[in-house]
């Protein structure tokens, strides 16, 4: 994780340009209205028959992980700012993701079939 | 590459205002000063948990002794771990990352001075609430790992337990804090051209043990916060009467628990991969490996908490899966052991003692790293697990890694800790001791082990065929207290009456060694500009520091404000601070003791002197 | 922790005038790092959440009714998913006026534009209020929720259920409170002194810690609520 760091002295010199690159009020609007799209859909879809259907786990970690990215991205600016960043968040994130998948499979919370 | 040894001054360089009465030492945020208070504490810790051991293998000498009873040796080797991991080999490491990054990067401190200084304290408190309790008979008795449900209030009903969860909390605050502080300094502070591949081996692998900590210890603080809500607030996250599951605890414990291992070994590792080139005289073997290998150690480190657990009936996917990570993970290990040997391969070796420790450190951790592998393998853990062989395995990884990588540092770094040399007769002495002990402590519970012997338990019954090994263990306990006492008499009498040690007695190619022993309050009269990994062999003095005429008048070196360089004030609020969390979080013994009303005011009124602390703290300048 | 963290970072604003060797700012990389760690705490928090999922041995349970059986009396199913979507709602809207409190600040040296609606969204106190207002919004409705939960029969000790959730949950709640506290200062600072391009950062920094906590309820929202 921490190698990723070594990028950074190579964009020493961008990051004071890097803000103005920023997206600016318009975007900021956009974000939230997709961000509240997105969670109309959420809440809409847990009242619909769709409930019982298989995708509907997937399809509602789909939309919270796009929703996540997005706040990351736009919100925290993670898409326009220095890499380092990036490698400081993501890194960990990734960590994370892994520890939790691990946990679920050992409690049995993911049902592993192989060879039937 | 030409060696530089910069002759010895007469005296010791000192600065006009140097001051050092005991206030000084409270308020300071000297990264140096507070390295100096985390080694002199963590060495009190060594000797008070190597009493515990020492009572512990009295105990266990012969069969059926009744040295202790059954309760104080749960007790003393709860404390004993506890007391090691925590209070001896992380803060020996913290000591080096506070007193050795700053000088290697060519910083003048760390990033956040004042937070370092809270850090210290806050461990420093923590330590009195984990060690104290056992002069009154109430010390934590639930190992150092704590299992719950065992650790939960129906099984562990005292406040034996409670010293134990609260103190482990307050020592995570401290390690974050520290971690938060390093990261930041690491990646912002180096001088101009200390690219990260530049960085000395040390500050890397301080780099990736920061990393681990940021990442393991907020899972064992959310263990912890449930045993505590359970234990005070009476929830059910261990209670598998209301179907809690009993391998909760274990898997939280272990995912932060293996990266804990690397947390107390990569410093280690780090400080002998400074030592073994100067002392070979040679450019460490595969830089680039060492330092990818150190990463891939951190990141791996996260993928393997359950090979703590094979005995548990994960069942066999689980179990592969860990043992094959577990044995992956060996390999970025055993390269680095083939760079050391490879960095001392056709050198010019200068046995010092610094040196001997470390090359000591490459035999031992390799025993120590093989039955590391054995446990990997799942079938093979199962007839291993809980026995003598695991206490001989990490002991060899610890004590032959971590404490012999660290003394190694010790013996190294003294000079430019203090500007005198350790004792090298006396060093010598201590080495011999101190390795043979280890060695005879700890190979035969190998085979006392393999000979069925089981952990945790405070005595046995003859005709085992466990007596020889007991015996030898116990006798290797009075070898390595010797190397010890050798080693404190060196130490303080070396503190005052050491040879004088100049910039840089070993000849060694960082950075540190430029600058003056002891180091003045600002580390660099300039910053240098790096061009090599090994500034003092590859660069002239003269590109490095200033010469003596401009950074000395009158006999004594300059200082920071006759050099025009701007100081942190020092301040008493982080110790404030970490006072008034400490007391805030223990008013949580109160609950346990049925005061309600007390608890409720001690951590209002502490938990408010915290917030005007905090506030001060925030409006008051740094420098 | 945290706040010590920040306490720190703060008071060390004033040196702006040291280097950096990448030209970032101190008190940011730390955030970020901060952030990372608590990537993992909020982790381990939802882990055991969803390894404790349908665990309890009595109810009240979070998705399905539940009879004591001791009784006879019938807890219906406890997660209240509209209240829920509506503050959900409030934190996400709170993650906008936040940004846009930000790009306030870093625009305030540009000449203010003549159309009404252009200078309010100019006003760096206008979005730190709203943020802090959704923010305590927010933390109204969980309020609400704790206390219709209690009067349900539901308390943290009630079932591992119980437990799980409201340490979840709460320790969620103590970050949101923590980051209303912390727009409150500034909104101090602002009136005192008037925020400027120059602040841009303290105000960078409490709002990626502000984001992180509302990214962290996006999950949540998902995992704990939505999810049976
Ligand atoms: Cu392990």
């Amino acid at each position: 994780m921490a190698h990723d760091a070594s990028h950074a002295d190579a964009a020493d010199h961008g990051a004071e340009h890097a803000e103005e690159h920023h997206p600016q009020w318009s975007t900021y609007w956009k974000v939230a209205l997709i961000l509240s799209v997105i969670t109309v859909v959420e809440v809409w879809i847990y009242y619909t028959p769709f409930r019982d259907s298989k995708l509907f786990v997937p399809a509602l970690l789909t939309m919270s992980a796009a929703k996540f990215a997005i706040v990351v991205m736009f919100y925290m600016h993670l898409k326009y700012d220095h890499k380092l960043f990036r490698v400081l968040f993501t890194g960990p994130l990734l960590i994370a993701i892994g520890t939790l998948t691990g946990l679920m499979f050992l409690f049995g919370k993911f049902a592993l079939h192989l060879g039937g | 590459m030409t060696t530089m040894a910069a002759p010895a001054p007469a005296t010791l360089p000192t600065t006009g205002e140097y001051k050092t009465g005991i206030w000084s030492w409270l308020t300071t945020v000297d990264h140096k000063r507070i390295g100096i208070l985390y080694l002199v504490t963590a060495l009190f810790f060594f000797v008070w948990g190597g009493l515990e051991a020492a009572i512990i293998r009295a105990q266990l000498a012969g069969p059926n002794m009744g040295l202790v009873t059954a309760q104080q040796y749960n007790q003393l080797f709860t404390m004993h771990g506890t007391t090691m991991v925590f209070l001896v080999i992380m803060p020996l490491s913290s000591a080096f990352f506070n007193f050795l990054i700053p000088l290697q990067i060519g910083a003048r401190d760390v990033a956040f001075p004042r937070l370092n200084a809270f850090s210290y304290w806050v461990f420093l408190a923590g330590g009195i609430v984990v060690t104290l309790p056992i002069l009154f008979g109430m010390a934590p008795d639930g190992g150092w790992f704590g299992y719950a449900p065992l650790t939960t209030k129906a099984y562990s009903s005292g406040y034996n337990i409670d010293y134990w969860v609260l103190g482990l909390q307050i020592l995570g605050v401290a390690s974050l804090a520290a971690a938060f502080n390093f990261i930041t300094t690491i990646i912002n502070m180096r001088a101009p051209g200390m690219v990260l591949m530049r960085m000395p081996v040390f500050t890397w692998m301080s780099f990736v043990v920061q990393f681990l900590v940021i990442l393991a210890f907020p899972v064992i603080t959310a263990a912890l916060v449930f045993l505590l809500f359970d234990r005070f607030f009476g929830t059910n996250f261990y209670t598998v009467a209301a179907g809690a599951d009993p391998l909760l605890w274990q898997h939280l414990f272990w995912v932060f628990g293996h990266p804990e291992v690397y947390i107390l070994i990569l410093p280690a590792f780090g400080l002998v991969s400074e030592v073994l080139p100067t002392f070979s005289r040679k450019p460490l073997f595969g830089y680039p490996v060492i330092v990818y290998s150190g990463i891939l150690i951190g990141a791996l480190g996260f993928g393997v908490w359950a090979h703590h657990m094979f005995s548990v009936g994960m069942g066999p996917i689980a179990d592969s899966v860990f043992s094959v990570t577990t044995m992956l993970i060996a390999i970025p290990t055993g390269v680095k052991i083939l760079n050391w040997v490879s960095t001392m391969w056709g050198g010019q070796i200068r046995f010092t003692t610094s040196m001997m420790f470390a090359i000591a450190l490459v035999a031992m951790f390799t025993v120590g790293g093989i039955s590391g592998i054995m446990h990997s393998s799942a079938p093979a853990d199962l007839q291993q697990t809980d026995s003598y062989f695991v206490v001989a395995h990490f002991h060899y990884v610890l004590v032959g890694g971590a404490v012999l990588g660290i003394m190694a540092g010790v013996y190294y770094y003294f000079p430019k800790l203090t500007g005198r040399m350790l004792d090298e007769t006396l060093g010598k002495w201590h080495f011999w001791t101190f390795v043979i002990g280890t060695n005879l402590t700890f190979f035969p519970m190998h085979m006392s082990g393999l000979y069925g012997m089981p952990r945790r338990i405070y005595t046995y019954d003859a005709g085992q065929g466990w007596e020889m090994y007991n015996l030898l263990s116990s006798i290797g306990v009075i070898f390595q207290a010797i190397g010890m006492t050798i080693f404190f008499v060196n130490f303080i009498r070396s503190w005052k009456k050491g040879a004088i040690a100049g910039n840089n007695p070993w000849g060694a190619p960082t950075l540190e060694w430029a600058i003056p022993s002891p180091v003045p309050d600002y580390n660099f009269a300039h910053i240098p500009v790096v061009t090599s990994r090994y500034p003092l062999w590859d660069q002239k003095a003269g590109d490095l520091v200033k010469s003596e005429a401009e950074t000395t008048t009158g006999g004594r070196l300059k200082t920071a404000a006759e050099l025009g360089i701007p100081m942190p004030f020092p301040t008493i609020l982080p110790l404030v601070a970490a006072v008034f969390m400490t007391a805030m979080l223990c008013g949580l013994l109160f609950i346990h003791a049925g005061n309600l009303p007390l608890a409720l005011g001690i951590m209002i009124t502490c938990g408010l002197g915290l917030a005007f602390t905090l506030i001060k703290w925030l409006t008051s300048p740094l420098e | 922790m945290a706040t010590a963290a920040i306490a720190e970072s703060h008071s060390h604003g004033e040196v702006s005038h040291h280097r950096t060797s990448t030209g970032l700012n101190h008190r940011k990389v730390a955030v970020w790092a901060f952030i990372g760690s608590e990537c993992m705490l909020f982790v381990s928090l939802i882990s055991t959440y969803l390894i404790y999922k349908g665990r309890s041995v009595v109810g009240p349970y979070p998705h399905e009714n539940w009879t004591d059986p001791a009784t006879g009396k019938v807890f219906k199913e406890i997660l209240n998913i509209p209240v829920t979507s509506a503050s959900t709602f409030v934190l996400l809207m709170s993650s906008l006026a936040m940004v846009l409190a930000l790009a306030a600040v870093q625009n305030k040296d540009k000449p203010m534009p003549t159309g009404w609606w252009d200078r309010q969204l100019r006003s760096s106190k206008l979005w730190l209020w709203m943020t802090a207002l959704l923010g305590t919004t927010f933390l109204g409705f969980q309020a609400y929720e704790f206390t219709s939960f209690v009067h349900e029969g539901l308390t943290i000790r009630t079932n591992l259920f119980g437990s799980s959730f409201f340490t979840l949950t709460g320790f969620h709640g103590a970050h949101v409170t923590v980051g209303v506290l912390w727009l409150l200062a500034l909104l101090g600072i602002d009136y005192k002194r008037g925020l400027k391009p120059a602040d841009a950062l303290n105000v960078d920094i409490a709002a990626l810690y502000w984001h992180f906590v509302d990214v962290v309820w996006i999950a949540i929202f998902t995992l704990i609520y939505l999810i049976k």
